[in-house]
């Protein structure tokens, strides 16, 4: 089992539903977020091309986040996810520093918080809540050791890329070009 | 031409435009880390040498010090948790991939010893105030002394100390080098910070902790041959922490994008003078200067090399520790 979500940018028009979807759904306080979505502005006047990247925590293959975690709080469970304990984590910020993607944060009460690909509805055989609400249905979740999965298919037919690959994490949210 | 701009609102302290979550407190707890593992890596060498009487002050007296700044940079350390209630988690887990583990795990093996180092040699240290003239603190050494007498775990403690000196002091050079390095090898474990991922980073930040020990004991001590000594070992510990800074910057010059804009905060970027001029000018090459002018024969105060070098090694963690979480992978 590995998931992994792959992501068309050219469908997503930055509506920023998955921000507001994951907000609710996981209780996130105030002003803080676990995905967000960049705009991308390339070219010159007059060619000028744009496009959308809703990021979040990549869920890496190659985990400096979990790597640095002194305590173990930093954890990958079945799946590949990476995730956070919070009664183990001491809040010194080690992964936050590890992390190239800023994809971590200090919760107000403390703790390490971030992205969990929404397990707790990956585990009852649902989406993750930003993927549920996108309304272009531009991402993609599933498993990647299944050749007959949808993101299988799509990363095995279209061309895709991942952020900062350069920074060796092996990241697990593609980007559909 | 390419812009990138946040279309969602992401409003978190401490990630934007740059990760600044570590700050001075983190900076003097690595110097702080430093500072003890040089003081304990001389008091153990030549304790081992068999110099503790030649070297009184080295063996014997400068590691009291080390508990109480092992013990403040602890302070410090659990000051800048955000969830500090839960410290306790650092010692009910030993994780050999994460540097802090080892590090935290090295700090209180090292907080012990370096505790009962000092008790063991109560009669050299009562002997040593008194000959200094500070008598007034007799009531410290006479308090650690009632103790042992009324007491069966100290004095059972301090005697086995006495008696296996030798492997305690071993161990404890051991350590003293694995806590110097760690705190560089905390910071070059983030490869998301192109500036602190390099290997040299561990032997630099253990030079630059050794020199900080060897001027403590410099400004202290006063026996003329133990500063003189340790002026000595300084210059070549000053020389060995340039070759080091030089060959970090030419390693980050030869490598990709990333790390050559890491290079450029010290080469035209923000941090150029406050380093070149203000760490390597005042805190490495002037105290150079003025030991080797001491060393020659002219009258310099020992106390300002060693201030000088201290106050340096405390500025070059804090420079390390900001330009280093401005030091990002671009995107």
């Amino acid at each position: 089992m590995r998931y992994a979500m792959a992501i068309e940018v050219n469908k997503c028009v930055g509506c920023g539903d998955c921000v507001v979807a994951c907000q609710t759904e996981n209780n996130v306080p105030m002003g803080y977020s676990r995905d967000w979505i960049i705009e991308i502005a390339r070219g010159e006047y007059p060619n000028l091309f744009m496009h959308f990247e809703s990021q979040r925590c990549n869920h890496c293959d190659d985990t400096p986040c979990v790597r640095t975690c002194p305590t173990g709080a930093s954890h990958v469970i079945e799946g590949g996810i990476v995730k956070v304990t919070h009664d183990e984590c001491i809040g010194c910020g080690a992964c936050i520093e590890a992390c190239p993607y800023d994809a971590r944060y200090f919760h107000p009460d403390g703790y390490v918080d971030k992205c969990t690909f929404c397990d707790h509805r990956v585990a009852d055989g649902l989406d993750p809540a930003c993927v549920s609400v996108c309304p272009t249905n531009c991402m993609h979740f599933g498993d990647l050791d299944d050749p007959d999965s949808e993101i299988s298919k799509l990363l095995n037919s279209r061309e895709h890329y991942t952020l900062l690959p350069e920074a060796g994490t092996a990241p697990q949210i593609y980007y559909l070009k | 031409m390419e812009e990138r701009l946040f279309q969602t609102a992401r409003d978190i302290h401490g990630l934007y435009p740059h990760v600044h979550i570590w700050g001075g407190p983190i900076a003097i707890y690595l110097f702080l880390g430093g500072l003890a593992a040089g003081i304990l890596l001389f008091a153990t060498l030549y304790y081992l040498k068999g110099k503790e009487n030649e070297m009184p002050f080295t063996v014997k007296i400068a590691p009291i010090f080390t508990f109480w700044i092992v013990i403040l940079g602890l302070l410090l350390l659990v000051y800048d948790l955000h969830h500090p209630l839960y410290v306790l988690e650092l010692f009910t887990s030993f994780r050999i991939e994460s540097p802090m583990s080892w590090g935290a795990w090295t700090l209180a093996v090292v907080s012990v010893l370096s505790l009962i180092w000092p008790l063991s040699y109560i009669d050299d240290i009562e002997a040593y105030l008194h000959e200094r003239g500070w008598q007034k603190l007799d009531w410290a050494t006479r308090m650690v002394k009632t103790w042992e007498h009324k007491w069966i775990i100290p004095r059972f403690v301090i005697m086995n100390f006495r008696k296996y000196r030798k492997p305690i002091a071993y161990l404890l050079l051991f350590l003293s080098i694995i806590l110097g390095i760690y705190t560089g090898i905390l910071l070059s474990a983030f490869n998301a910070h192109p500036l602190w991922n390099n290997s040299i980073l561990g032997p630099l930040f253990l030079t630059s902790g050794v020199s900080t020990g060897s001027a403590f004991v410099m400004w202290l001590s006063n026996n003329k041959k133990e500063r003189k000594l340790m002026s000595t070992i300084d210059m070549a510990l000053i020389a060995i922490e340039l070759f080091f800074i030089i060959h970090m910057i030419m390693g980050m010059q030869a490598g990709p994008e990333a790390y050559k804009q890491a290079a450029h905060l010290f080469l035209g970027g923000e941090f150029t003078v406050i380093f070149w001029v203000i760490f390597v000018g005042f805190g490495l090459i002037l105290p150079f200067i003025l030991e080797g002018l001491e060393l020659g024969g002219k009258h310099i105060p020992p106390a300002l090399p060693a201030i000088l070098v201290l106050i340096g090694g405390l500025l070059f963690r804090i420079i390390m520790v900001a330009a280093g979480q401005m030091s990002e992978y671009p995107f």
